[in-house]
């Protein structure tokens, strides 16, 4: 047992550290890599609670897709100036009071779900499902997720979807003047259509159509 | 105290045991990438050092270790050194779940192949961090088209898992590789075998896909700043990463270690030896693709990735999982 609980407060120590530091560090990327050691220390801890799915999907669709575009964007927009600007200015005081009361809300949040758990047992019982310790976390969750709550995941799916769309119509927009490769219509170009002898006339010229 | 210790001493023992020949493999696949290439050009290739040149990763290994590391006067010098270590680190430790026969896989986790996909996925952070870090135009824009790239063909290399997944019924990767005892997918899942193989060229930045380093556009796109044992680190780092998909490759469709057919000259071979067999046929056919086919242009990578490969693969999960509930064949019931 002790080695688990010094690999535990390893793990916990890295997350926290880095959570701090994510909003300490003034260079953006280095926020964005520091967020990035938080997914993966977390996804650790999730792992050493037997939640192996769990972490697994963490690494793969925070870290490896989510954390990906951030920094992608991140080093395109070359926030490092901006940010010190707006550090700076005056007005910034004017987003900690919205900030400190957003942070104070969740915080809270967390005392009354983990405090109940800790010291109300009974709180337990108001989960309506039995879990099956016998199967694997994957399958019991496979299990639940695609019978009881399938319209739930459904639901999340769709919202999901709408978001996407959302994305893609507001960054989408038709660009005049851009010569698209057409893949069929280079296939199923012919011999005949391709090369034409002309006979040109002096001083008359050829008239092309594109 | 002394039982953890002599864990940690027989955990060590068996990684060593595992890593040092990937090490070594990954030397001799190096050579044998570069005899297949001049082989199809109708050139030598590596002959001179040691018997058919099978020293030559030797040699340049040397060469690189004496020469001078040279970092930028004007790069992040954490970010800088960080990005060949975790390239290196991340190629490495996938290995840990690769079932070299039944019993002979240094951790047996239930979600291996979840494992080996997070692990691969991650690799594209080794590339960013190199390309930004060295604060210069050509590897920046060899690190963000790799990004781009990477993360496109994770995404069909994902649903081609789930095909297979489907038919085993379990993420485990010994599991996977059990299933196929009557039948390699590779049979009924043809296509998406072709798929993954692409995808695999692709996400492992192997030409026609080698676009994050395509030296007429980038000089060596995000190595460029990079020198002496760094680069050589970026450099193993890609090959077993190569090394580790011809791996995926054959445990997800090629049947792993089971030999082809359960008769007398076939299954008296040491299993771990059919997986190695099957991996080298597999690198065989990326050295073979790196010779033949030219590059890409990047936009049509991008085509190939979103608009051919995602909507093929998910179409025949929709077709595995319909064929499979129709003849009530679902695994896990």
């Amino acid at each position: 047992m002790i080695a688990h609980a010094i690999v535990f407060y390893i793990f916990s120590f890295i997350a926290i550290i880095s959570a701090i530091m994510v909003t300490v560090s003034r260079n953006t990327v280095h926020s964005v890599f520091f967020l990035i050691l938080d997914f993966i220390s977390i996804s650790c801890l999730f792992i050493m609670i037997g939640a192996e799915f769990l972490g697994m999907i963490m690494l793969i669709v925070y870290v490896g897709a989510v954390a990906v575009l951030f920094l992608f964007v991140v080093m395109m927009l070359n926030v490092a100036q901006q940010k010190n600007e707006w550090f700076n200015a005056s007005e910034s005081s004017s987003h900690i009071p919205v900030g400190l009361l957003v942070s104070l809300v969740i915080f809270f949040e967390l005392i009354i779900v983990i405090g109940g758990w800790k010291y109300k047992p009974e709180v337990l019982d108001s989960i309506s499902l039995n879990v099956d310790t016998n199967i694997t976390n994957t399958q019991s969750l496979g299990n639940v997720i695609y019978t009881d709550y399938i319209h739930l995941f459904q639901l999340s799916g769709m919202i999901l979807l709408v978001a996407m769309i959302g994305a893609i119509v507001l960054t989408f927009r038709q660009r005049s003047g851009v010569k698209r490769q057409s893949y069929i219509r280079q296939i199923s170009r012919e011999r005949n259509e391709g090369v034409e002898l002309v006979d040109v006339e002096t001083n008359k010229g050829v008239k092309i159509d594109a | 105290m002394p039982e953890y210790f002599s864990i940690l001493i027989s955990e060590v023992f068996k990684i060593l045991i595992l890593l040092v020949p990937v090490l070594v493999s990954v030397a001799m696949i190096v050579w044998l990438d570069r005899r297949v290439w001049a082989f199809v050009q109708k050139r030598r290739g590596p002959n001179v050092v040691g018997p058919f040149g099978l020293l030559q990763s030797l040699a340049d290994a040397l060469k690189y270790i004496f020469k001078e590391i040279i970092i930028p006067a004007t790069s992040n010098k954490v970010i800088f050194i960080l990005a060949p270590i975790i390239t290196m680190t991340l190629a490495l430790i996938s290995w840990a779940v690769i079932p070299f026969s039944e019993n002979f896989v240094l951790a047996d986790i239930n979600v291996g192949i979840l494992y080996l996909f997070a692990v691969s996925s991650l690799g594209v952070y080794g590339i960013i961090m190199g390309g930004w870090a060295s604060n210069s135009k050509y590897p920046f824009l060899g690190a963000i088209r790799s990004a781009a790239q990477m993360v496109s063909y994770e995404v069909s290399i994902g649903i081609i898992i789930i095909n297979v997944l489907l038919c085993v019924g379990s993420l485990n990767l010994t599991d996977i590789v059990m299933a196929q005892k009557e039948l390699w997918y590779i049979i009924p899942l043809f296509p998406m075998f072709v798929i993954f193989f692409i995808s695999a060229l692709a996400e492992t930045n192997r030409p026609p896909f080698d676009l994050p380093e395509a030296e007429a556009e980038l000089v060596a796109g995000y190595q460029t700043e990079y020198s002496g044992m760094m680069y050589a680190m970026f450099w193993l780092g890609e090959y077993a990463n190569i090394l580790l998909m011809c791996a995926m490759g054959s445990i997800l469709f090629l049947g792993g270690w089971l030999p082809p057919i359960d008769v007398f000259p076939f299954n008296v071979i040491p299993s771990p030896l059919w997986l190695i067999f099957k991996i080298i046929l597999l690198f065989v056919l990326f050295a073979l693709v790196k010779a033949i086919v030219p590059r890409y242009r990047y936009d049509q990578l991008m085509r190939l990735g979103w608009k051919v490969f995602l909507p093929l693969s998910l179409t025949w999960v929709v077709l595995t999982a319909g064929y499979l509930m129709y003849f009530d064949l679902l695994p896990g019931k």
